[in-house]
């Protein structure tokens, strides 16, 4: 019954329906972060997440209910438990962790090849560009390999969680994203 | 109610859904629970896809949704992989922002998931949850650091400091110190007493192994405020939880019992407690007084008189306590029961039955000869409105009165008889039936009675293995008595009316009837026509049992080889030796099973091991387990684990050397098992010093082993390459040194044993002391891996122990041999005997004692309990190196300034053994 309804509402927009987000990226990405800078506003601080965040994110009228899953090794795996239904990914990247952005690339790669994110958008955050040394959005979208998606709608925007730059034009590009679906 | 397992896990994918439905999936988790309380077993597969969708109902505020979510989670955590997943989540729900309700059970569920590498990250949270405000956090804490203690016992032996504050009452702000603060004046209460309950357990676990410690927790709640000076603490707090001063109080009777010095000050503080106003703190006190080792009659009293007191609560539950204390009481201590004997005697009418049981059995063992006549006829009014359970106690209780009234065994019969004709389970029954077998075998004048009841007792018996064991019985006794006839008509009907089992006792029992000695021709020409009416029998046991009992009949040698043969092999050996013969394939092809390996004990004595069985089971049950403390289950299990290796007797130990020893190289090259084994391990330490050494000895054909169980108590260190050195004087020319196997790496807790091999260069053996010294490498290592400290290359030490010794005796396998009066004699000509004026011995015990230690022999008969303080005889058999059996025998005379003379001879197999021996005592 719960079904036909929420069928029914999103012929009038998105209505009482939560829009389901997965943040991901490597450990100390600033997922976490960005997670709580969207909630609540402000930054917090953090430990290394062992397992998840859920939270409810309220954006210009959208309810976004945003799961930021543990960016580290033993963690990762558990990703997949989480894919399905999922409407968009936002997938953060340490700007400033060249060594380390080769295994982001494929950690991005194995995940945009499952089956369940097939239809998901792709948000990616070029984080902590506070910090000197960091890479451009340009330089981490090539890292990536974000040009030769194909059949995907992807952005990249450079981000700072802990002066909240670049969040809300994410957040704005994903909501037109999701509702041209 | 009806749930399916699978349509249940079905159901369960509606987590997966969005918007997630509160009530629907509460209702959901509850049925999940439900299936795993009622013992569903789900695959590690189900569990894990479960526990995965079931996170995802963290999305949902719901407080009363996500209550069960905590729950399910706790219970998944044991079955499922990957539960860390929830860790974040249950974190950030223990947070001081969060509610109460999800605080305190975040960290239940939590504590379920951590393993201890993660303990240190969420360290910090716990503390602060331990000195919450709030009880019920504070009692989540508590509790479930109780559980992680085990796992991570350094992390949470950090807590102490907050336990004790949560125990107090005390916010840390107020005080810093442990215990000794007597500053804060105002102290913040908890609500809830409970917290000191939980906190007091944890306080214990934590500082158990610190006696001081425990003293000073238990003097902190003594409740004696002026200051006693005792220990320097002045200090004193008050326990508000009942159940927590329960606790306390079996805490200082731990304390009391590690530490006899302190008994006499902790006693007063039990005393002190009796009186408390709670009947729980002052029975458990009582209790703990009764249960004292050493206790004495005036202490007694007032325990006693606070639990005559009791006796008439108008609880039942506080006379069910105090009744069943002074049960337990009178068990060891009859007289001091006695005076609450007017009391008891009003509670046989009890209307609580089993309080009513434990009345009439406490005042069977208090009472005497005269008033156990009235008991018995109370006790059978109500035998039929008592549990089984209660019924067995009676039993017991009326077997143990058997052997302290044996002149009014007819009553006893008579009640017995009775209540086994009425309704029952086995093991009343059985309990039943072992009180008249024991009084068919002790008290002569009423056996054919017992057998009798016994006999009508099997005509009409459900239980297969009870008619087995009369059968058995009436085998034994029935051929001594005047009508053996009788019997054997009730054990024939057994033959023509009862099932295989039944029949095959049967038929044995019959077959010892016909071999008996005092069988008459006309006696063996009968049971020969029914046992071979029994060839025909359906079942090929029976059959076979059968041809085997008229095969009896008919020699008179093989009948006393085996029907009357008053020894029996070492059954635990025997098995031990058969599983493994059984096991390795190649052993059928190699040889036939050895059964001169088994060693044998007599009749005697295998109904002695039984018997220490049966108390120390006995022991177990009425003070046991149930009546013991939770915290205490680890030393009962302990003392149960103790009671079964004594059960498993010395034999048993020695296949255990064995099975060490062939699994190394260099000794297995000596032969396939010693031939003879140490019965006791000897001390080389002393007790509670670093190093703990304990030496047994092996000998084999050609050599001779000493096996040094060492343990290392400290730990910060690890020991590496262990050996022991021994050097003597005495051994030349008749033992070389050939061979020392050290222990490689020897951590702290766990023992090692280290070997030295000797070749034996003749046949001669000397009495010979061995200095020894305990040789090794010693590494600094951190306690809690036990790993040595990288880049230590160690130190040499040595740490010297006491001399180990070897005689004549260590060669002598102390074994019982059958009909060691024949063989006396016919080894008449091998004897050795030799004269000994004993001069430093002041009486017959001490000198047989010694003498028997010296042989190493096993006693025959009463060889150790000398009946007369003048004049003693004693005999003992052995095997020398585990083959030339040999006897010894020895009189001995006192006098007064004379010391003990004795004379011993000795004859063998092996004449060179008998000269041998007798060197043994010189």
């Amino acid at each position: 019954m719960g079904h036909y309804v929420s069928k029914f509402t999103s012929l009038f927009g998105w209505g009482d329906r939560e829009v389901r987000i997965l943040i991901l990226g490597l450990d100390g990405a600033g997922k976490t972060t960005i997670l709580y800078r969207l909630q609540i506003g402000d930054v917090v601080s953090t430990i290394p997440t062992i397992g998840f965040n859920v939270e409810t994110v309220a954006y210009k009228n959208i309810k976004f209910q945003v799961w930021d899953l543990g960016g580290q090794t033993s963690i990762r795996p558990y990703w997949r438990c989480y894919y399905a239904n999922t409407d968009a990914v936002i997938y953060v990247v340490d700007s400033c962790d060249r060594d380390r952005i080769g295994t982001s690339r494929d950690e991005l790669a194995s995940m945009l090849g499952e089956e369940e994110l097939q239809e998901a958008a792709l948000l990616v955050f070029a984080n902590k560009q506070d910090m000197k040394g960091a890479m451009s959005s340009a330089e981490v979208s090539e890292a990536l390999g974000l040009p030769r998606l194909k059949s995907r709608q992807w952005a990249i925007y450079k981000t700072s969680a802990l002066k909240g730059e670049g969040l809300d034009e994410g957040l704005d590009w994903l909501v037109n994203a999701i509702n041209a679906k | 109610m009806h749930l399916d397992h699978s349509v249940v896990l079905q159901e369960a994918r509606a987590f997966n859904e969005t918007p997630i439905r509160p009530r629907q999936s509460r209702l959901l988790l509850a049925k999940i629970v439900f299936l795993l309380y009622r013992g569903d077993t789900m695959s590690t597969t189900e569990a894990t896809n479960l526990f995965f969708s079931i996170t995802k109902l963290f999305q949902c505020k719901d407080m009363s949704l996500r209550q069960m979510v905590y729950l399910t989670i706790k219970e998944l955590s044991t079955i499922s992989e990957d539960v860390i997943m929830v860790t974040s989540s249950l974190m950030k729900d223990m947070q001081p922002n969060s509610e109460i309700t999800y605080r305190a059970n975040a960290i239940r569920a939590l504590c379920k998931i951590v393993d201890p590498s993660m303990l240190p990250g969420i360290e910090r949270f716990l503390k602060a949850a331990i000195v919450e405000k709030s009880p019920s956090i504070t009692s989540s804490a508590l509790v479930s650091s109780l559980h992680l203690f085990n796992e991570a016992k350094d992390v949470v032996r950090r807590w102490g400091n907050e336990v004790s504050e949560a125990l107090n009452g005390k916010s840390l702000s107020q005080s810093s110190s442990f215990f000794g603060g007597s500053s804060s004046q105002n102290q913040v209460v908890s609500t809830s007493n409970i917290v000191q309950y939980h906190a007091i357990g944890l306080l214990y676990a934590i500082r158990q192994h610190d006696r001081m410690a425990v003293l000073k927790l238990v003097q902190t709640f003594s409740g004696q405020n002026k200051s006693s000076g005792w220990m320097g603490s002045g200090s004193s707090s008050v326990l508000r939880s009942n159940s927590a001063h329960v606790m306390l109080i079996r805490y200082a009777v731990r304390v009391m019992e590690g530490d006899p010095s302190l008994a006499p000050q902790l006693h007063t503080l039990l005393e002190e407690w009796i009186r408390h106003r709670s009947d729980m703190v002052s029975l458990e006190a009582a209790r703990a007084v009764c249960q004292l080792k050493e206790v004495t009659d005036k202490q007694l009293t007032a325990a006693v008189n606070a639990l005559q007191l009791f006796l008439s609560s108008p609880k039942a539950v506080v006379r069910f306590a105090a009744i069943r204390t002074l049960n337990v009481l009178a068990r060891t201590h009859p007289e001091a029961v006695q005076p609450c004997n007017v009391d008891m005697e009003g509670l046989i009418t009890d209307s609580n039955r089993s309080v009513a049981t434990f009345a009439i059995t406490t005042l069977l063992k208090t009472g005497n000869e005269a008033s156990v006549e009235r008991l018995m006829k109370q006790m059978q009014g109500f035998m039929a409105e008592i549990s089984d359970e209660f019924k067995i106690i009676v039993a017991e209780a009326v077997r143990s009165l058997c052997g302290k009234f044996p002149a009014k065994h007819g009553l006893f019969l008579g009640f017995l008889s009775g209540v086994l004709r009425d309704e029952g389970g086995y093991e009343f029954k059985r309990a039943a039936i072992e009180a008249i077998v024991d009084l068919a075998k002790h008290v002569g004048e009423c056996r054919e009675v017992a057998l009798g009841h016994l006999c009508e007792f099997i005509e009409d018996c459900e239980f297969t293995k009870l008619s087995v064991r009369v059968l058995h019985f009436l085998g034994e006794e029935g051929p001594g008595t005047a009508r053996p006839t009788v019997y054997i008509r009730h054990i024939y009907n057994r033959v023509v009316l009862e099932n295989a089992v039944v029949r095959a006792a049967a038929v044995s029992a019959l077959a010892k009837f016909g071999a008996a000695p005092k069988a008459d021709a006309a006696l063996q020409r009968s049971v020969a026509v029914l046992l071979t009416r029994c060839l025909d029998d359906r079942d090929d046991e029976v059959r076979d049992r059968a041809a085997w009992g008229l095969r009896m009949i008919g020699g008179e040698q093989t009948r006393a080889r085996y029907v009357r043969d008053d020894s029996t092999f070492s059954l635990a050996v025997l098995e031990r030796r058969l599983v493994e013969y059984c096991a390795d394939p190649q052993a059928a092809r190699r040889a036939r099973f050895d059964f001169g390996g088994v060693p044998r004990i007599s009749r005697a004595q295998e109904e002695e091991a039984r018997h220490r069985v049966r108390l120390d089971a006995m022991d177990q049950v009425l003070t046991g387990a149930t009546l013991s403390a939770p915290a205490a289950n680890s030393s009962a299990k302990d003392d149960v684990a103790q009671g079964d290796a004594r059960g498993a007797g010395a034999a048993e130990r020695v296949v255990e050397y064995a099975r060490q020893l062939a699994a190394i190289p260099a000794l297995a090259a000596f032969g396939e098992r010693p031939l003879v084994s140490s019965q006791r391990a000897v001390e080389l330490s002393e007790a509670e010093t670093e190093y703990v050494v304990r030496c047994v000895k092996h000998v084999y054909a050609r050599h001779v082993v000493f096996q040094f169980d060492v343990t290392n108590t400290i730990a910060e260190q690890v020991l590496e390459q262990v050996e022991v050195a021994m050097e003597s004087d005495d051994i030349a020319g008749v033992l070389q040194p050939v061979v020392a196997v050290p222990i490689p790496v020897l951590r702290c807790d766990t023992p090692g044993s280290a070997y030295v091999g000797f070749e034996r260069l003749g046949d001669d053996v000397v009495a010979a002391s061995f200095a020894c010294s305990l040789r090794f490498v010693v590494k600094e290592c951190d306690p809690a891996t036990g790993e040595p400290e990288e880049g230590d290359d160690g130190f040499e030490d040595d740490y010297s122990l006491e001399a180990a010794d070897i005689g004549p005796g260590d060669f002598m396998q102390a074994t019982y041999l059958p009909d060691s009066d024949a063989l006396w004699e016919a080894l008449a000509e091998s004897e050795a005997v030799e004269t000994f004026a004993l001069s430093s011995f002041t009486s017959i015990e001490e000198c047989i004692a010694s003498v028997s230690e010296l042989l190493n022999m096993c006693p025959l008969d009463n060889a150790l309990a000398p009946r007369s303080k003048a004049a003693h005889k004693a005999a003992f058999t052995g095997k020398w190196l585990g083959q030339a059996k040999t006897i010894a025998r020895t009189r001995m005379a006192f006098q007064k300034g004379a010391g003990v003379t004795m004379e011993l001879a000795v004859r063998s197999e092996d004449p060179a053994v008998s000269e041998l021996v007798v060197s043994a005592i010189a």
